[in-house]
């Protein structure tokens, strides 16, 4: 069963009073998005939450969500939280390997059936489960069993949330989503790649503390992909005065214009990178010059290209300008032929004409 | 396409801009702030507003420290980070803001109360603080023996 | 499936839906201009006096100017219709995406306008629609002389300004995404109706004046 709550012996453990820890808090609320008021309530909760058991599968992924989550610099509570919990399975932090580690993740199961909070990282081939497999085990098969039991999943990461990379075209695998497989269990999605650590973080003392977080329609919590990243860009200011990069390396670039023209996916992906930031508020992908590539949303891999601006058309349209040309010539010159040959022939036959018919279509 | 033509520098350009955005969030905030005094002294009912939110902007954030002013109390507290605490000109209406150990903000308030919670002692410190206390006197007691 | 619904119109808005809409628009275009050309002019035997070619180019430029009186007669025709027409191409021409979807099209680029210009232009052009409407719909005379292929070429060259400002505005609160399609689709609206209707002014506009301006520059009969 669920053990004892563990934060307020952590807290004391590192050193942080009851008034970091307040701070922590109302920090923590603002960004959850709820009501100030609740802050004491988020301290409440967040003392008294039983310590969960957390099984975290991994799947088609390339370990950057786990990379991200575990090295949020130290000592921050963010880091608390996910001490917090009981992280009872996952095969690249553990020690153990092999059969052992299998048999830590069907005890934690065992003990905690119905209670324990799935954490995926990674997409699942669906087509060919022989592709990815675990102690012999398809990553299909282990998603299906593991979440049976789970009382809910956080899909961490763009790979588990919507497919990711290796969902990308081809899709070789056949990989998909965890929410395309598993329909009957709570999913929070968190798309990133990898997520910003301290939404991860936040994710989880949300679900320790009030549930599940109110989602939007693709299953983000609305509190952390509500906006534009467009919206909240410190870059923003040029894209109103129409002030843009042309190139990497051009003046526009060096003076911190607006990268809408290099193919910025801003205006369209929801995220809070441009607010809550990365490696503790230190960057993000904009502020380092380099276009936003809209990885928190499904399918970024294949929407027309890093670099190609949004208003720019993604499709084969020279080719097919090139034939409308073609085409529009040949048929002009046959029409204005056929046209010609018809006023001829009414001209040698004399035929009349008044304002009626040159009313008419032909 | 000619680059800083205005010959003013990316950085203060970007200040520039910045200082001059407004959401026009400052104004229906201030009527909230008001009632919340209001409220305040009717009932202590005390009122935390999260300047996070909602989008406020630099431009909105001036009106509101100028419309505010500053007051008598000022704090910095370090803790997790910096945190600064003020009361505005208006006595009852504090200004919270938190900065993780970067020096980057965390959070931005605005509480209408007597005393902000955070300023407090907090019992649990305390508990821990008369512990080490009666650590440190059975400390100096031994050395002095 | 998982998928972001709105991203995906917007991708189809700019692959396939672009694709089509181009294809009809440039076809469409080159078909009704050389089917104008290849009818061609008997040939005049009779030596012009005065200056026909001179003077069909000029009249290109001069019946941009209202005649005399017209001002008076109908002052929201002219005014309306110039700052529709002026509205719509700084709105077409000087926007930061639309000058990167040029730019990808044809590999000229040229400098932008801040987004407050561009929002005024716009407004001015939806005002300026408006009235050009009203006008049309209270005249008698004109209201008579207007077919539905009037008022859907009305309604199809103010869409895109519309849909633009709420797409970029997001007024309303609406989904950025979407509005973004819903633009470009109204776009290509007007981009495949244009070789059909009355919109082939914006090319033909020329041959006609300067077909009107070639014969009265010419003094004397035509053989």
């Amino acid at each position: 069963m669920a053990q004892k709550p563990m934060l307020p012996e952590l807290l004391k453990a590192h050193g942080v009073s009851r008034r970091g820890f307040l701070k922590y808090c109302a920090s923590l609320t603002s960004l959850m998005a709820l009501p100030p008021m609740l802050a004491p309530k988020v301290a409440h909760a967040l003392e008294n939450a039983p310590r969960p058991s957390v099984i975290w599968l991994s799947f088609q992924e390339c370990t950057g969500c786990t990379e991200a989550i575990t090295r949020s610099s130290a000592p921050t509570i963010e880091d608390l939280i996910f001490n917090a919990i009981s992280l009872d399975y996952h095969h690249t932090l553990q020690a153990a390997s092999g059969h052992a580690a299998e048999a830590a993740r069907e005890a934690a199961m065992k003990d905690h059936w119905g209670e324990y909070l799935l954490i995926v990282d990674g997409s699942i081939p669906v087509d060919n489960p022989e592709y990815s497999c675990i102690a012999g085990i398809s990553n299909l098969d282990m998603l299906k069993e593991t979440a049976e039991g789970a009382a809910a999943i956080v899909a961490v990461g763009t790979c588990a949330a919507f497919g990711g990379i290796p969902h990308a075209f081809p899709n070789p695998t056949g990989a998909q989503a965890v929410g395309d497989i598993i329909t009957d269990k709570p999913i929070i999605n968190v798309p990133g790649c990898p997520p910003i650590p301290i939404v991860m973080t936040s994710v989880l003392a949300h679900f320790l503390t009030f549930g599940l977080p109110e989602l939007d329609d693709l299953g983000r919590p609305k509190a952390f992909f509500g906006e534009t990243i467009h919206d909240r860009c410190y870059r923003r200011p040029f894209y109103d005065k129409g002030l843009f990069a042309e190139a990497f390396d051009d003046e526009g670039a060096r003076e911190g214009w607006c990268l809408y023209k290099l193919g910025c996916k801003g205006p369209t992906t929801r995220s809070v990178c441009a607010t809550v930031k990365w490696n503790d508020g230190t960057s993000f992908p904009i502020q380092s010059g380099h276009p936003c590539l809209g990885c928190t949303e499904p399918d970024f891999w294949d929407n027309g290209g890093f670099y190609k601006p949004l208003s720019a058309p993604a499709g084969n349209y020279r080719q097919l300008g090139l034939a409308a040309a073609a085409g529009g010539v040949a048929l002009g010159v046959a029409g204005g032929a056929l046209s010609k040959a018809t006023k001829s022939r009414a001209a040698k036959a004399h035929e009349t004409v008044d304002a009626h018919d040159l009313e008419k279509k032909s | 396409m000619p680059a800083g033509q205005d010959g003013i520098g990316a950085a203060s350009a970007l200040e520039e801009l910045r200082s001059r955005i407004s959401t026009g969030n400052a104004r229906p905030v201030l009527a909230e702030i008001l009632a919340a005094l209001a409220t305040l002294l009717d009932t202590g009912q005390e009122t935390v507003i999260d300047l996070g939110a909602f989008p406020f902007a630099p431009g909105d954030e001036r009106l509101l420290d100028e419309v505010l002013g500053t007051g008598e109390v000022q704090a910095t507290l370090d803790v997790l980070g910096k945190s600064h605490v003020q009361e505005t000109g208006i006595p009852g209406i504090w200004r919270i803001d938190h900065f993780d150990q970067r020096g980057e903000s965390l959070s931005r308030f605005v509480e209408i109360t007597f005393i902000p919670e955070i300023l407090k002692t907090q019992r649990a410190d305390a508990e821990a603080g008369l512990a080490r206390l009666t650590d440190r006197l059975a400390e100096f007691d031994g050395r002095a023996h | 499936m998982t998928n972001n619904q709105y991203f995906d119109l917007l991708m189809w808005a700019r692959t396939t839906g672009f694709d089509i809409a181009l294809t009809i628009m440039v076809g469409g275009i080159l078909l009704r201009v050389i089917e104008i050309v290849v009818l061609g002019r008997k040939k005049d035997f009779a030596k012009a006096k005065g200056s026909p070619v001179t003077q069909g180019i000029k009249t290109i430029f001069s019946r941009s100017v209202p005649r005399k009186g017209t001002m008076k007669e109908a002052p929201v025709t002219y005014i309306g219709g110039y700052i529709f027409h002026i509205g719509f191409f700084v709105a077409f021409l000087f926007l930061g995406a639309h000058i990167a979807l040029i730019k990808d099209l044809i590999g000229l680029s040229w400098p932008d306008f801040n987004k407050a210009v561009i929002e005024t232009a716009v407004a001015l052009a939806i005002v300026a629609a408006a009235a050009l409407a009203y006008t049309r719909f209270t005249d008698p005379v004109r209201r008579r002389l207007t077919g539905w292929s009037d008022w859907f070429v009305l309604i199809v060259s103010v869409l895109p300004l519309i849909t633009g400002y709420i797409a970029v505005n997001k007024v309303f609160g609406v989904d950025g995404t979407l509005w973004m399609a819903i633009h470009i689709l109204s776009a290509e609206l007007l981009m495949v109706s244009f070789p059909f209707t009355k919109l082939m002014h914006a090319v033909t506009f020329a041959m006609a004046r300067y077909y009107n301006g070639s014969i009265q520059g010419r003094k004397g009969a035509e053989s």
